[in-house]
């Protein structure tokens, strides 16, 4: 495929696949906490937002090691999932996958509450008054016109979960074929002598795969707009 | 149906603390802008809560202070269509028509629900929106966005229209095309209307009652003709055109002149107005400012229309104008003269007084256009 190597071709599928498992799980609650964050008046809200932007301002491998803490096999709330359900995250994609999502949730949210905080809640109360409940109102109206936001918000997330190796590695390692996703996989070969090329190689695969997430972004974000304000 | 609200609410500087009934029909407000008219029916509709009091629609509460009930905005089945139209940018034509009507349904299916509001096709068919369906609300006039709102929020099967300035956003010539429109849903579906304006205009043409508010109090309310016919409150309410408002009917023609005659109680009026057929009834309105006094006949005037009368008040003068009643054979015409030639002529309640009026603004029936 593409004059790739196996090597390489698992690299790029497994960071996409940890990329779109860490935009999955996180954008249920990405549009939940924007939601709050835009429309929720509370006592310690400063805190929940600082909270919420926790991942963008300390280093990542500090992330990875509450991570490692807190989700290990002895950590507090691993022990119980494995315990409960026999579910390890630590050292599998699916680790990769959390520390993707939980490094990539502040950009998402802050796109989807700008996009939440920009729509006109006059056309809500006109559907309170038209026989829709709040619940009906958040999905019939709020959603379908934050719709640009949460397709920005994902996208960016994507590429912020492409890019992550911080918390990755200090999480679940470098497992070969589980956890070297593209960042990894170039940390590795950079750390040996006369790797040079296939370093290089990683590195545009890295840049073409980032610019194609954002065409496609922009491209769909586009048509949501158009859909509802006309071009 | 009857439309009962009595609250109180303290918003900043104002407080308001309004009291009116509704029988039906079109209730007009009517006062200045920040008199508290949007927050009323605001408050009405369940989009803001009274301080405290009681609103009932249809003998049924929907919000009383006293036992606490305070019913959410969407199961007091009361349509508001605001002064901009809100229709959902996201959502065709249809759709949007159809956003009430569905939710509509489903609690009609519930047993919540008990009147069948007007069909779609027939709501479609009176607004003349048909042609839009299919479109994106961003492809729409002013107007035929209004028109919209209108429909989506008849389809909704409301006990009550609350109306807020649905003409303001629109240009004069687009008013004229809505206004007919909300006289059809009145008379075609019975929607009983309180219809918030500024606008005199607007309030002649549609509504049977009519309610003042001024500094979020009610000031004056009753039939249209009665309120209208008190300028002194008119003006406290913010009319700059206020008078008398009298209904008359057309009785001839003078086709040479080009003038009709317009009889109402006290006399004729005779006046120059293309258009009009014999046998029509109108309201016509004399602005207290187009009407002058004379103490005795006016000989050699241009002014064709000149009433003999007493007078019959004179309102408390503040400033340099007053308001003088008129009666012309038990109609009341006002007068709005300065102080000073109040007491140059010694006008007194009971004197045999000239009224001149200089013009006369007709407000026909809508639908007869």
């Amino acid at each position: 495929m593409f004059g790739l190597t196996p090597l390489e071709i698992e690299a790029v599928q497994l960071s996409l696949k940890v990329s779109l498992w860490a935009v999955t799980i996180s954008l249920p609650f990405g549009v939940a906490v924007a939601w709050v964050l835009a429309r929720c008046d509370f006592p310690g809200k400063s805190l929940f937002d600082a909270l919420v932007h926790v991942p963008l301002v300390v280093p990542p491998v500090v992330i990875g090691y509450l991570l490692l803490v807190l989700l290990g096999r002895r950590g507090v709330l691993g022990a119980w999932l494995y315990e409960s359900f026999g579910i390890t995250v630590a050292f599998s994609w699916q680790g990769a996958a959390v520390a993707a999502a939980v490094m990539a949730f502040p950009l998402m949210v802050r796109a989807i509450r700008l996009s939440i905080e920009a729509i006109d809640q006059r056309l809500e109360q006109a559907a309170r008054t038209l026989g829709a409940g709040p619940v009906d109102v958040f999905f019939s109206v709020t959603l379908p016109l934050t719709g640009s936001g949460i397709v920005v918000g994902a996208i960016l997330a994507f590429a912020r979960a492409l890019g992550e190796f911080g918390a990755t590695i200090t999480f679940v390692s470098a497992i070969p074929g589980e956890t070297t996703t593209l960042p990894v996989a170039l940390y590795g070969l950079a750390q040996v002598p006369g790797q040079e090329g296939s370093a290089l190689r990683l590195v545009i695969l890295s840049i073409v795969i980032a610019f194609a997430a954002m065409f496609v972004s922009e491209v769909i974000a586009r048509r949501v707009r158009q859909r509802i304000s006309g071009p | 149906m009857t439309v009962s609200v009595n609250i109180r609410k303290t918003l900043g500087a104002l407080t308001i603390d309004a009291w009116f009934d509704s029988a039906g029909g079109v209730t007009a407000l009517f006062g200045k802008s920040g008199a508290g008219k949007t927050s009323i029916v605001q408050m009405i509709a369940g989009l803001m809560t009274p301080d405290n009091g009681h609103i009932s629609i249809d003998g049924a509460p929907v919000y009383d202070s006293a036992t606490g009930l305070n019913v959410a905005p969407e199961r007091r089945r009361v349509g508001y269509v605001f002064q901009d139209a809100r229709l959902f940018p996201h959502m065709t034509v249809r759709r949007n028509l159809d956003y009430g009507a569905r939710r509509n349904r489903d609690r009609s299916g519930t047993g919540n629900g008990n009147s069948r509001g007007p069909g779609f096709d027939d709501v479609v068919d009176v607004l003349a929106i048909a042609p839009l369906l299919d479109r994106q609300p961003h492809l729409l006039s002013g107007g035929e966005k209004q028109r919209v709102a209108l429909g989506r929020a008849l389809l909704s099967a409301p006990r009550l229209l609350l109306m807020d300035e649905p003409l303001a956003a629109l240009d004069a010539e687009r008013k004229w095309e809505v206004l007919p429109f909300i006289d059809r849903i009145q008379r075609d579906f019975g929607t009983p209307i309180i219809y918030v304006s500024h606008s005199i205009e607007e309030i002649l043409q549609i509504a049977d009652k009519m309610v003042l508010i001024a500094a979020g109090g009610v000031s004056a309310a009753g039939p249209v003709e009665e309120v209208l016919n008190r300028p002194d409150l008119l003006r406290a309410a913010g009319d700059g055109n206020a008078g008398s408002v009298i209904p008359v009917r057309i009785t001839a023609i003078d086709a040479d002149y080009g003038i009709a005659t317009l009889s109402f109680a006290g006399g004729d009026f005779r006046i120059a107005a293309p258009g009009l057929e014999t046998g029509e009834n109108l309201r016509i309105r004399v602005r207290a400012r187009d009407v002058s006094l004379a103490t005795a006949r006016p000989q050699h005037v241009s002014v064709l229309n000149v009433f003999e009368g007493t007078v019959a008040g004179i309102s408390s003068a503040h400033g340099p104008q007053v308001d003088v009643s008129v009666d012309v054979g038990g109609t009341m015409i006002w007068s709005q003269i300065t102080r000073k030639s109040l007491d140059d002529l010694s006008l007194q309640p009971g004197a045999k007084v000239f009224a001149m009026v200089k013009a006369v603004a007709i407000d026909r029936p809508a639908g007869s256009q």
